[in-house]
């Protein structure tokens, strides 16, 4: 009786208790950047990109043995690319430090500062002596092969619905290169990002559907931003996931491009995974298991060099060869749904192209193919060379011969790892919702201490004095604002928004009416944004000028959002003096001469003529009335203009 | 019975709550504190750190330090202790190539980590070479000897004699080449003293070490083994060497000539550089190419000229405006027996030393010039106080490096007292200390910022 019956439905149709049903389980880590002025370990400015450089430098990555005699998965298989990584030196962005040819400075204190606070937001125990440590990484991506990353604090919890989701740690550590290309041996990397300072947020793996994940992803971005201490804007903010599914693994998928992509992702991932799982079964059905896997490979070049499958013909006539490669027992089976329109041949295909840097696609045919490659006398005859059965799939694989062997041996490796089960992958998240290999996932083995760095001590005055500083968490602003019945949609902005502490206190300490300060605060920027403003110009200064003739009745709303626009637009406020409400004679005088002007106007609706009058009145008296009380008199000034 | 070692490291507070508890070093524990638990295991303290915290490793692979007044509870699990043994891997033997020998002297040339506590391990015997850089096995077959394992900073003429010594062994057994592993410090230091201690060698001897440790996947570690075996193993240049990095990035080594090479800057890569001419070669993992032909050649006999004199009182004096006498005084007064100079501009001193240096020449100390400026030579005719300095006593060295003719003078001054054969050993250059003409391209010091510099650096990788 198979244990993996259930079959996936699409994605908007599954529920709940399909998802238990499949044992999905999700966890989150979420890298932030941190808003300093410098870099973490060195005195570079962060937060400065750039495409421009001065000079590249040409490294390649070697992993170190562990005292086991043997290489970490994901380093081996680094090193079996061969890569010569290239990184571009911009000046400006980078120093020694960054070019791994001086040893670090000391942490930058504002980033830890930063770091304590998060970690107290979420409750974490706190370590009192930090260890800065080595977590080894040899796709170049770092420049000394390493991330110098180090334990702020352990096991805390964010609120969600009705629960609580576990914080396992959060982390303090450098942030690594921009890739630009990595095209066949050649790698080639930015390092402007380089070394900023980044928290990793690593949550239990307690989400149990798609949505929850990304719901628990918006509860900690807006967390964070709360304080005021994070990067905004693109890649400031990078989300990893985690998902396994009953009898799978924990497979991690990362460069998620934004919160809402998470739950399509997550979807297909436990898919993959319980396809792989049935999979599985059917192989050991068929009695291939890893001990009886078997498969053999040949050179088909002289074969295939008359072929008028373009992308083989064009390679070998450039000098490429060809291989076929017999996977014992797998017929059909390379055509195994793993995600949603995609096949158990890119499983495949993918290692082809991340080990063997057979980068350029199509880098596989199979003779399962459903569309057309080869011919058919012509598979016959790779067959053939392989002797390959009935029940035997045979892949072909051409490039550099070099590159072919290792492709070859990618080829069987991974078919064999599919009668284990889930290998354990980091995979990277797709445009369309699924995910592709990206590299064997690293053990917890390949971290050690950072010996160029002592411990660092953190201090109970340190502590009391960040735990001064802290907002109020996020979800206690928002019940407060909703018992003072703010809009919906000016809940979550405000209890994230740099004014949310203005705000406080213009409803606590000036009386000031909470809708009236939310929507200044909140809705009116936007406003002021369409009209091609920069509502970043505002200053608090300015905002408790402006609140502050509004508490005195000395203008109106719309006195408050006429200054607002004045300060955005970078003009001065006004004298305190200079404003005052306007009087009644003011108002009766503005009244009769907007009425003359009207008479001289052609308006085309008659019945509008009472708002066209109100137009020009608000408009002249700006901010010194409120509408109400000019209304009365418009539309007594209105029936004598008929 | 708990010995020492079951405590590693930890002392006073920090040690007293872990004997509260028995929680030894490498125990699987859960630490209750007043601020949470932790679970992991105990790691050993480091001597430098503080004795009030104890650290631990998370599963996560985190260390983390917890204040030991902060601890309520420990809970121990079990323990499983650690062993730093490392399998043997054999280093492959063809008798179609040629013998090498390594020769370890400090320094770590290759590491291997242990994950589990986070130790990096130096990795030095032919297997454990073999293991962290495969490609060896292409080029030779190599044989290594520990010497001895000090920091650079910490050698003297103990290590020096015995390391020549001990090339003197290999040459006569008949070895294709030398490698000798040395931390980067004062590897120039070496360099040099054993030109001296080792002349006329058959075979190339080849100095070389790493900036960036063994145990980063970016070290310049492996590429450096590589070239340097591949010298000693194929070239036909039979002098010693230094091996390191060309340009910061991965792309050639150079072969400095042992008297001309000085270590230039703290941390880069490329620190090391000839000085005052032009390195002998550059190496890659494909090819060695020779920069000149005045280099000594490759000989199929077995002789070599070792001479471990060493004179341990010479002292090198960096001269500085205000240089008060009783510098010189001093080093008088506690017998030293030889003074090198690192001189201002051509040679210069100020003088009110000019007495001191009056006394040491009577009491027949030998005192050479050398320059601070490292590029060019000494030139002591040009000023009047250059004159009244050799009057002096003070003899101009040409362009020899200050370090070198430090080594060079307690070398001379361990083989005689007579001052008219110190000089004669010191002014006739043996292994290229001294040239008898500085190329245009012997100083090149590019200047960052000018804009056909930082063109050109643009266009090529460093």
């Amino acid at each position: 009786m198979s244990e993996y019956r259930f079959e996936f439905k699409p994605y908007a149709e599954m529920t709940a208790a399909d998802y238990a049903e499949v044992g999905f389980r999700s966890g989150l880590e979420i890298h932030q950047q941190l808003l300093t002025e410098k870099k973490l370990f060195c005195r570079c400015p962060a937060g400065r990109y750039s495409d421009h450089y001065d000079a590249e430098i040409l490294r390649h990555m070697r992993p170190t043995l562990s005292e086991l005699g043997e290489y970490d998965g994901t380093a081996l298989m680094e090193f079996k690319t061969k890569k010569e990584i290239i990184y571009r030196i911009n000046r400006e962005t980078v120093c020694t430090y960054e070019m791994d040819d001086t040893p670090p400075f000391m942490m930058d204190e504002t980033a830890l500062d930063f770091a304590l606070g998060i970690a107290m937001l979420y409750s974490l125990n706190l370590v009192d002596e930090l260890h800065i440590a080595r977590k080894q990484y040899l796709d170049g991506s770092i420049p000394t092969g390493f991330q110098r990353t180090t334990i702020v604090g352990v096991t805390g919890w964010v609120p969600y619905k009705d629960r609580r989701v576990s914080i396992v740690q959060l982390g303090l550590e450098e942030d690594a290169c921009r890739e630009v290309s990595d095209i066949g041996h050649r790698r080639v990397y930015l390092t402007d990002r380089l070394g900023m300072p980044l928290i990793e947020t690593v949550t239990g793996p307690d989400m149990r559907t798609p949505v929850e994940v990304a719901e628990v992803a918006q509860v900690l971005r807006r967390l964070v931003r709360s304080t005021g201490h994070v990067r905004t804007g693109m890649g400031a903010a990078r989300e990893d996931v985690n998902v396994s599914v009953r009898g799978g693994t924990r497979i991690e998928i990362k460069g998620v491009p934004r919160i809402p992509r998470i739950p399509l992702l997550t979807y297909h991932e436990a898919m993959r995974q319980w396809n792989l799982l049935r999979l599985r079964e059917e192989l050991h059905r068929r009695g291939v298991t890893p001990e009886t896997f078997r498969s053999s490979s040949e050179d088909v070049t002289k074969i295939l060099v008359k072929t008028s499958y373009e992308p083989i013909r064009d390679a070998l006539a450039a000098g490429a060869v060809a291989s076929a490669v017999a996977l014992r027992g797998f017929r059909d089976l390379l055509n195994w749904q793993t995600q949603t329109n995609t096949r158990f041949s890119r499983e495949i295909s993918d290692r082809v192209r991340v080990v063997a840097c057979l980068t350029k696609l199509p880098n596989m045919i199979h003779s399962d193919s459903l569309s057309e490659t080869l011919s058919s006398s012509r598979w016959d005859s790779v067959r053939k060379a392989v002797q390959a059965s009935s029940d035997d799939v045979v892949a072909v694989v051409w490039g550099p011969a070099e590159d072919v062997k290792t492709a070859v041996q990618e080829i069987a490796i991974r078919a064999r790892e599919a009668a284990t089960g889930v290998p354990s992958e980091t995979r990277q998240a797709l445009r369309d919702g699924t995910n592709g290999f990206e590299r064997i996932l690293p053990g917890p083995d390949r971290m050690y201490p950072d010996t160029d760095l002592p411990p660092k001590q953190v201090t109970e005055e340190r502590l009391a004095r960040i735990r001064d500083g802290l907002p109020v968490p996020v979800w206690t602003r928002e019940a407060w604002y909703r018992e003072r019945r703010l809009p919906a949609d000016v809940v979550e902005p405000l209890a994230v928004s740099p004014w949310a502490g203005l705000f406080e206190g213009l409803v606590k300490d000036w009386g000031i009416d909470p809708v009236a300060a939310a929507v200044a605060l909140i809705q009116f920027p936007k406003r002021l944004k369409r009209k091609g403003l920069d509502p970043e110009r505002l200053t608090e200064a300015a905002l408790r000028r402006i609140f502050a003739l509004y508490r005195d009745r000395r203008i109106s709303r719309e006195g408050v959002y006429a200054l607002m626009e004045r300060a955005a637009r970078g003009q001065d406020l006004p004298e305190i003096a200079e404003i005052h409400p306007a009087t009644d004679e003011e108002i009766y005088a503005q009244v009769v001469e907007s009425a003359g002007a009207l008479k001289r106007t052609k308006v085309h609706d008659p019945a509008k003529k009472a708002h066209v009058l109100m137009g020009l009145v608000m408009t002249a008296l700006r901010g010194r009335v409120e509408g109400a009380t000019v209304r009365e008199r418009v539309e007594a000034a209105a029936e004598g203009t008929c | 019975m708990a010995g020492n070692d079951d405590y590693k490291g930890y002392r006073g507070e920090a040690l007293e709550t872990l004997r509260t508890f028995g929680a030894m070093v490498w125990s699987d524990v859960d630490i209750k504190t007043s601020r949470g638990t932790y679970t992991g295991i105990i790691l050993p303290r480091s001597e430098t750190a503080d004795a009030l915290h104890i650290v631990i490793k998370l599963r996560s692979g985190y260390n983390i330090g917890l204040a030991a007044k902060s601890v309520e509870l420990i809970t121990i699990s079990g323990r499983k202790e650690a062993h730093y043994k490392i399998p043997e891997k054999e280093f492959p033997f063809d008798p179609a190539k040629p013998r090498v020998k390594l020769l370890g002297t400090g320094g770590t040339i290759a590491s291997r980590l242990d994950y589990r506590t986070g130790a990096v391990i130096p990795a030095f015997s032919p297997g454990e070479l073999y293991g962290s850089v495969p490609e060896l096995g292409d080029i030779c077959n190599l044989e290594t000897e520990k010497l001895f394992g000090v920091f650079s900073e910490n050698m003297g003429p103990e290590q020096y004699i015995a390391t020549a010594q001990a090339i003197g062994r290999e040459i006569e057994k008949g070895v294709h080449g030398i490698v000798i592993g040395h931390g980067t410090d004062t590897m120039h230091h070496t360099a040099a003293i054993l030109s001296f201690m080792v002349q006329d060698p058959p075979v190339p001897i080849v100095m070389v070490g790493s900036q960036r440790s063994s145990d980063r996947p970016s070290s310049d570690a492996a590429l450096n083994l590589m070239h340097s075996v591949k010298t000693a193993a194929e070239s036909d240049i039979a002098e010693v060497m230094v091996c390191m990095f060309g340009p910061t990035s991965d792309m050639y080594g150079l072969l400095h000539r042992g008297t001309r090479v000085r270590k230039m800057h703290s941390s880069y890569r490329s620190t090391f550089r000839t000085v005052g001419d032009i390195p002998i070669a550059m190496v890659s993992r494909e090819a060695i190419m020779p920069l000149r032909q005045d280099y000594k050649r490759r000989r199929t006999d077995r002789s070599v000229k070792i001479n471990t004199a060493f004179e341990e009182k010479v002292s090198i004096v960096y001269y500085y405006p205000n240089m008060r006498p009783d510098i010189i005084d001093s080093l008088i007064d506690n017998g030293y027996r030889g003074i090198v100079i690192a001189g201002t501009g051509l040679g210069h001193v100020n003088k009110p030393l000019y007495p001191a240096l009056k006394r040491a020449r009577d009491k027949g100390i030998a005192v050479y010039m050398t320059v601070q400026t490292l590029w060019g030579y000494v030139q002591m005719y040009v000023y009047d106080t250059g004159r009244d300095m050799m009057e002096l006593g003070v003899i101009p060295a040409a362009n020899m490096l200050p370090e070198v003719a430090y080594v060079k003078l307690a070398w001379a001054l361990g083989q005689t007292s007579d001052p008219a054969e110190v000089r004669r050993i010191m002014l006739t250059p043996i292994a290229g200390e001294i040239t008898e003409r500085e190329p245009s391209n012997g100083y090149l010091i590019f200047q960052g910022g000018i804009p056909e510099v930082e063109e050109f650096i643009s266009t090529i990788k460093k």
